[in-house]
């Protein structure tokens, strides 16, 4: 009867999870683990100079519309200065100001994006450009170019095409060689391909920006041409004339203007470093979820602060670690102290890893449990004695991390991340058995705690676990379910068919 | 289910089934303080008229730690225990005083700020369940009959019966040994003995959970020695049913030689080491009296069931 109910009760609860958790999966397409193949970059740009005296301003162009990279988070290390970010025309510009410096300074300006391709040149269709005002005999030059180049082409694209065929040409005609006079590379040769496509009605501008590879301390600028044909933006490499951006091209900024300028200061550099770094499920999760706004994902997880979230990353493993204990105590057989108590230790083996967080915590209850036992002899009252238990835990933790330092062991210091409350309450558990049961029995719950904490820890150690709980939460329904079945287990443990060997072989 | 299917052949009972089949389905949590706190069953069992050994005096608060040794100037030998104890644990037993001194029934003395110590961590929940502040009580030492000299070393071995809804269903007699420091408690080595139901003899034994044929100390067989008093031990058990109202019950019996059986204190969760004492498992003796409940049996006095069980259980004898 009750049996049933509980059956029941936990076919309802895995029933909702899991129907909830395909939704999730099929329908809004939550991965079910993290893509490692999709990987983050964190492009750097430093600003270096010599600081003059009286107030100081620096500028730097940040990227505003990147096709195919979502910003992930943008900061700026700049000790002292005030910093902020405003909109100009043609972009973004990251700002830096101070009352008064001296020697040299370094500013830094930090994006971390990763590859998108939802994310499109959503800009708006400009409007035809005005004719640039060039001076004779260079307007007739450019007319000419522009008339003849306009007669080989059929659209934009493929005017841009044939404009840079002719500019490109080793051997030029005389109007491409007068009008790119000293105009051989950079900007100016930009300027002027600008101003001739203007005088083709084209729209046209300049855009710069990194090709992101994998670890680049000085990483060059690449410049590409990005004209509008009235539908949409097309890239140029006004080099080689070649059409479309390369893969991993991420645009930092447009517009013919320096990246960066300083006022104030003296012997600017401007420096890009990129960086390729892994992809932190989570905050990519936040940024998807708050680009969809999917009612479900509102009401998710990933809605809430990141530092939360991080707590419930943590949080939504300790069922499991529970999960683990059940299996060891109702299946296994496995003695421990208390119910919680070795998914707490295992909590804390997260902060010291496994190998370390073994021996300190044996270290500390050893330690503690001798000291115990120098206690009793005193004839404390309870709690006057767990207080000063708990003192001496401290006490040890101190000692132990300061030891440690000294001898250059850094996992030393993580020691003051054991839940020292745990420690005491585990001494005392311990030493009340030891006298009472023998140290035998002490021994083997002591020793069964730390296996239980040990596999909880491993198991809660699964990245792939902690994300799949985080992203569904829901299955945790279906772990319920599971316990409550478990709940009515009734056969034997483990370590019973060695308790009752005994009568066991009598039937044989 | 997953393993074990020798085992369940047999009709072990095994710690989980024990848990969700039979403590959750019989045993109302409602009623547990009737058999946890000691001083309760006592009460409650004097009232049903059963014997119990007499409670001297109670501490309640350190205060009346500090006041104790006035009232124990009255008594030779005497039980300090906690009224909300486990498993034996932060029990006493004074059988003298030798000087200053308070004599242990290993021989050790012990000198009273010790013994007030030890009560005043009874006190502040040491020995309790739950770690709550308990209280201290200070009861009558059974002085327990000859019977079981041969097959103990001090202390006081007892008598555990198992009572099924009602009906006692299997016995063992708890016996002291050395290495249990004269307590009667499997746990700390003591060795156990199972008890025919029937005729009140001793047979196999176990300690830990190998089975053994004699007494670790005296070296003498344990089997064949008879328990008296059998058929009031068994009325004394039977009536633990109504006392407590827990439908799987465990009643712990001790035989002094002048006041016959006493029972000492019940249990709502015995322990199941009394199937490897007895070489049976409990589950088909549950089952004889699910089949007799189940015929619609009539109420039956305490006694009437004791008679009933000596006869149900029977064919578990093994003469």
């Amino acid at each position: 009867m009750t049996l049933r109910y509980v059956q029941g009760l936990a076919l309802v609860c895995a029933l909702l999870g899991l129907s909830v958790f395909f939704y999730k999966q099929a329908v809004l397409g939550l991965p079910l683990s993290e893509d490692a193949s999709r990987s983050a970059w964190t492009i750097e740009a430093s600003l270096r100079f010599e600081a003059r005296p009286g107030p100081i301003k620096a500028a730097l162009r940040v990227p505003a519309l990147t096709p195919g990279f979502a910003t992930l988070s943008e900061n700026s290390v700049a000790g002292g200065y005030g910093y902020d970010i405003g909109y100009e025309d043609g972009g973004r510009r990251a700002q830096w100001a101070i009352r008064r410096a001296s020697g040299e300074q370094r500013l830094y300006y930090r994006v971390v994006v990763y590859g998108d391709p939802s994310i499109e040149e959503a800009d708006t269709t400009p409007p035809f450009p005005d004719p640039p005002g060039l001076t004779e005999p260079e307007r007739t030059a450019a007319l000419e170019l522009v008339e003849e180049v306009r007669q080989e082409s059929a659209d934009a694209a493929s005017l841009v095409s044939a404009l840079l065929r002719r500019v490109n040409d080793p051997t030029p005609d005389e109007n491409v060689a007068l009008l790119f006079e000293g105009r051989r590379g950079g900007t100016r040769r930009m300027s002027m391909l600008i101003d001739l496509l203007a005088y083709a009605r084209v729209p046209a501008r300049s855009v710069r920006g990194l090709l992101l590879k994998d670890e680049q301390r000085n990483a060059p600028i690449a410049t590409y041409l990005e004209i509008h044909d009235g539908v949409e933006w097309l890239f140029f490499d006004p080099s080689s004339g070649s059409q479309g951006l390369p893969d991993n091209f991420f645009a930092w900024s447009r517009g013919l203007e320096t990246l960066a300028t300083v006022q104030g200061g003296s012997g600017l550099e401007l420096n890009f470093a990129v960086r390729r770094s892994q992809l932190d499920s989570l905050d990519v999760a936040t940024n998807r979820a708050e680009q969809r706004g999917s009612l479900l994902m509102t009401f998710s997880l990933f809605s809430l602060p990141i530092q939360t979230q991080a707590v419930y990353s943590v949080l939504l493993m300790i069922p499991i670690g529970a999960l683990v204990m059940v299996l060891l105590r109702n299946f296994v057989g496995v003695q421990t102290f208390g119910t919680f108590m070795p998914v707490l230790i295992a909590l804390a083996f997260r902060e010291t890893d496994l190998l370390a967080g073994v021996i300190l915590f044996t270290l500390l209850t050893g330690l503690g449990l001798a000291i115990r036992f120098l206690l009793e002899r005193l004839r404390l009252l309870l709690v006057p004695r767990l207080t000063a238990v708990l003192i001496i835990v401290v006490l040890l933790m101190l000692s132990i991390s300061v030891i440690a330092h000294q001898l250059g062991l850094e996992t030393g210091l993580s020691v003051a991340l054991f839940p020292m409350v745990i420690i005491a309450m585990t001494i005392e558990r311990m030493s009340v058995i030891w006298e009472e049961r023998g140290a035998q029995d002490a021994m083997k719950a002591g020793a069964g705690s730390l296996l239980v904490a040990a596999l909880a820890y491993l198991v809660m150690g699964i990245d792939a676990l902690e994300y799949l709980f985080f992203t569904f939460p829901e299955l945790l329904l279906v772990i319920l379910a599971f316990v409550l079945l478990c709940g009515r287990y009734s056969g034997y443990r483990l370590s019973e068919l060695r308790r009752f060997g005994v009568l066991s072989r009598k039937d044989s | 289910m997953l393993w074990g299917r020798k085992l369940k052949n047999s009709g072990v009972i095994g710690l989980n089934e024990r848990n969700a089949n039979y403590i959750t389905a019989l045993n109302s949590r409602r009623l547990y303080p009737r058999v946890d706190n000691k001083r309760l069953t006592k009460s409650l069992a004097a009232a049903a008229g059963m014997a119990v050994p007499e409670l001297f005096a109670v501490a309640e608060s350190q205060g009346d730690v500090r006041g104790l040794p006035e009232t124990l100037a009255q008594h030779k030998s005497f039980v300090v225990k906690p009224a909300s104890g486990s498993g034996g644990d932060g029990i006493l037993v004074i059988d003298g005083r030798y000087g200053g001194n308070y004599r242990l029934i290993n021989g050790e003395l012990m000198p009273e700020s010790a013994l007030l110590h030890h009560t005043s961590n009874i006190v502040s929940g040491q020995f309790s369940l739950t770690g709550q502040p308990d209280i201290a009580l200070i009861e009558y030492r059974v002085q327990f009959d000859s019977v079981f000299d041969e097959i103990s070393y001090r202390g006081v071995p007892d008598i555990r019966i198992i009572v099924y809804r009602g009906y006692p269903v299997m016995a063992m007699v708890r016996l002291p040994t050395r290495q249990s420091d004269g307590k009667a408690n499997l746990h700390q080595g003591a060795v156990g003995a199972g008890v025919d139901l029937a005729t009140g003899l001793t047979m196999s034994a176990s300690s830990g959970n190998l089975r053994v044929l004699d007494h670790p100390d005296t070296l003498t067989p344990i089997a064949g020695h008879q328990v008296p008093h059998w058929d009031r031990i068994l009325d004394i058990a039977a009536t633990g049913y109504e006392v407590s109202g827990l439908g799987y019950l465990g009643v712990d019996i001790v035989i002094d030689k002048d006041l016959g059986p006493l029972m000492l204190e019940m249990n709502a969760r015995p322990g199941l080491n009394i199937q490897i004492a007895n070489d049976a498992g409990l589950k088909p003796r549950f089952a004889v009296i699910d089949a007799l409940l189940e015929d619609g049996a009539a109420d039956a006095s305490p006694e009437a069931r004791a008679r009933a069980s000596v006869e149900l259980m029977q064919p578990f004898s093994p003469c």
